[in-house]
């Protein structure tokens, strides 16, 4: 096996674990305090190596999570990085420490991110109840972290498809807006849009007891989002993020161009859209 | 509606047979009782009461809670109806020990052997007393999607009512899947009795079905109408509206709500449903287009309706995540 091989085999595994037997065997909540530190030793080893320190990122980065989420499959979660520190992030990375596939998805950053303050919300399965991360990558390769608490249980093998006829028709239909400003300023440098993806996101974990297979993963594992030529982010994805993947983002408003996006899953099928404005 | 599509007594016209799966689930450990062990269970606690509604028609309310241990699952509605030569049980409670309870009821009532248990949807407070029948050599009916609902979630159900209701409780509870599935409306009989098997398109589910006994007309609604208790969406919230519209015109003179009373007018029942649903519609889809966040939407949606409803705070935030994952497709 080359180094690469080897890369490419860890990456897959932190983005859509196989692991099924450790989803069964680790999905009762309440380990000891001990047992969550390992868990996040081996996780962030395995994401970030073992040599790098990450720093509480206090004032650097603000995460919203909900303490107790209403639908596991779907956990609404913000990260909020302030003007000051926006223009010197690369790389933003969320992570589910329990789960088992623990990167939802990482965002590595383009110029058309913007100056300003930079947004990224979007939804994520939660499988047992665990810490929810946020770690920035900063352009000196300093990693900043800020941790929430989210009570949720069962988002992973739950089916979030509540109409399972309806949810395979749809599958690749695409919904790209910009928003509305919520301040008239007239010299906004940032702007605000969001992106939905029909998606079943199959983390591999939900079975079809009818034939007791597990229906085969199969997620959004590519986005890239620009403004005209302009990147404004490009995201790997895994299984931990929710069906019908949603994500509503920051980019740069004096970039001249059309915001467009396009989406790659596991089975290489391509989707694309470019931004309908707002009342047109 | 096709109103007599009078089939062989005791023959499912019509109908889509699947192979009897009996079914054991990730419960290692645990064997079916059987009679003995339910007996003994009703004996040590108070008596699964039924009212008969209409000649024939028994229907037992659940309460209004959470599933737990002091209540073992029994917080829905279930019923049977009794025709000349057998039982058609509709919904079987939260686990082994109520289905056991609904069981003894029956015999209590009549010895006539019970022919059917039809589930209403696939909900554990309505499928997870299944089990109780398999003694009785019983079809289990379902609608045409409800094996396949059961098959994505039965072991979530199975895990989460353990650890809710605990081991006790949980005892000898497991998902038994349909032997019989009504794609389209197909009526069962019970011996000079019929009963209308009425699939829906989803609403609560994507496996709601009605079962009318057409006889006295009394209509089995399952969770499309809940009474009192907050309204739980798991299917389309569009969806749910177009078949509550719908209701009207089958022809009824009762119905039986999934939650609530054991009977109600299908006007009463059906007005402060659509209200609900109505109310979380207007105001999501007014929270996205103000490009309002999901977790907005969760906070001031139909707050109006907080005070109508029990169980509001366990159910309404989660109604309305789902109404705004719907929605926002729109
Ligand atoms: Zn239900």
């Amino acid at each position: 096996m080359t180094p690469a091989d080897g890369a490419a085999h860890a990456r897959n595994t932190l983005f859509a674990s196989v692991a099924v037997a450790l989803c069964m065997a680790v999905s009762m909540p309440g380990a000891v305090a001990g047992e969550d530190a390992e868990i996040w030793q081996s996780v962030r080893s395995d994401v970030f190596g073992d040599e790098r320190k990450i720093a509480d990122g206090s004032g650097k980065l603000k995460l919203e999570a909900p303490y107790r989420a209403e639908d596991a499959a779907i956990v609404p979660i913000t990260v909020t990085i302030p003007a000051s520190i926006a223009p010197k992030v690369r790389k933003l990375t969320l992570l589910v420490e329990k789960n088992p596939a623990p990167v939802v998805a990482a965002f590595k950053f383009g110029e058309a991110a913007g100056l300003g303050e930079r947004r990224i919300s979007t939804r994520v399965r939660v499988d047992m109840y665990s810490n929810v991360r946020a770690v920035i990558e900063m352009a000196d390769g300093s990693l900043h972290m800020q941790t929430k608490f989210v009570k949720a249980a069962g988002g992973c093998s739950a089916p979030a498809l509540k109409d399972m006829d309806a949810a395979l028709a749809s599958i690749g239909k695409m919904k790209l807006r910009a928003l509305q400003p919520k301040t008239q300023q007239s010299s906004r440098p940032i702007s605000e849009a969001q992106v939905m993806v029909k998606h079943p996101n199959y983390s591999g974990m939900q079975m079809n007891q009818l034939t007791g297979l597990y229906i085969p993963a199969k997620f959004v594992e590519h986005m890239e989002v620009r403004k005209g030529d302009a990147v404004v982010f490009e995201m790997e994805g895994g299984i931990s993020l929710s069906t019908d993947p949603n994500i509503r983002f920051t980019y740069s408003s004096k970039i001249e161009g059309p915001l467009s996006v396009s989406v790659r899953d596991t089975d290489k099928r391509a989707f694309k859209a470019v931004a309908v404005a707002k009342g047109s | 509606m096709k109103k007599n599509g009078a089939g062989m007594p005791g023959q499912p016209t019509g109908i889509g047979r699947r192979k009897a799966i009996g079914f054991l689930l990730a419960v290692a450990g645990w064997t079916v009782a059987g009679g003995a062990s339910a007996g003994k269970a009703v004996a040590k606690t108070r008596k699964f009461g039924v009212l008969e509604i209409a000649d024939g028609v028994f229907v037992h309310r659940g309460k209004h809670d959470l599933q737990r241990a002091d209540n073992y699952g029994d917080i829905s509605n279930c019923g049977f109806v009794v025709g000349q030569s057998g039982v058609g049980v509709i919904d079987t409670s939260g686990s082994f020990r109520a289905g056991g309870q609904l069981r003894e009821a029956i015999r209590r009532h009549t010895d006539k052997p019970i022919r059917y248990v039809i589930n209403t949807h696939m909900h554990p407070d309505h499928v997870l007393g299944n089990a109780a029948f398999k003694q009785d050599g019983v079809q289990f009916v379902g609608h045409s999607k409800l094996a396949r609902a059961l098959a994505a979630r039965g072991e979530r159900y199975l895990s989460a009512a353990r650890q809710a209701m605990g081991e006790k409780a949980f005892a000898g509870t497991e998902i038994v899947l349909p032997t019989v599935t009504a794609e389209s409306p197909v009526i069962l009989d019970l011996g000079n009795r019929q009963l209308a098997l009425l699939p829906q398109t989803t609403a609560h589910t994507d496996n709601d079905l009605m079962i009318r006994d057409e006889t006295t007309k009394t209509l089995f609604v399952g969770d499309l109408i809940f009474s009192g208790h907050t309204p739980a969406l798991d299917g389309s919230i569009l969806g749910w509206v177009e078949v509550l519209k719908n209701l009207g015109k089958v022809e009824a003179n009762r119905i039986v709500p999934g939650h609530g009373p054991e009977m109600m007018k299908l006007g009463d029942a059906s007005k402060p449903m659509l209200r609900y649903l109505n109310a979380v519609i207007a105001d999501v889809r007014k929270i996205i287009a103000q490009d309002g966040t999901i977790n907005e939407a969760m906070a001031r949606a139909a707050q109006q309706e907080r005070e109508r409803w029990e169980l509001f705070d366990d159910f309404h935030r989660r109604n309305v995540s789902a109404a705004f994952a719907e929605l926002e497709w729109e």
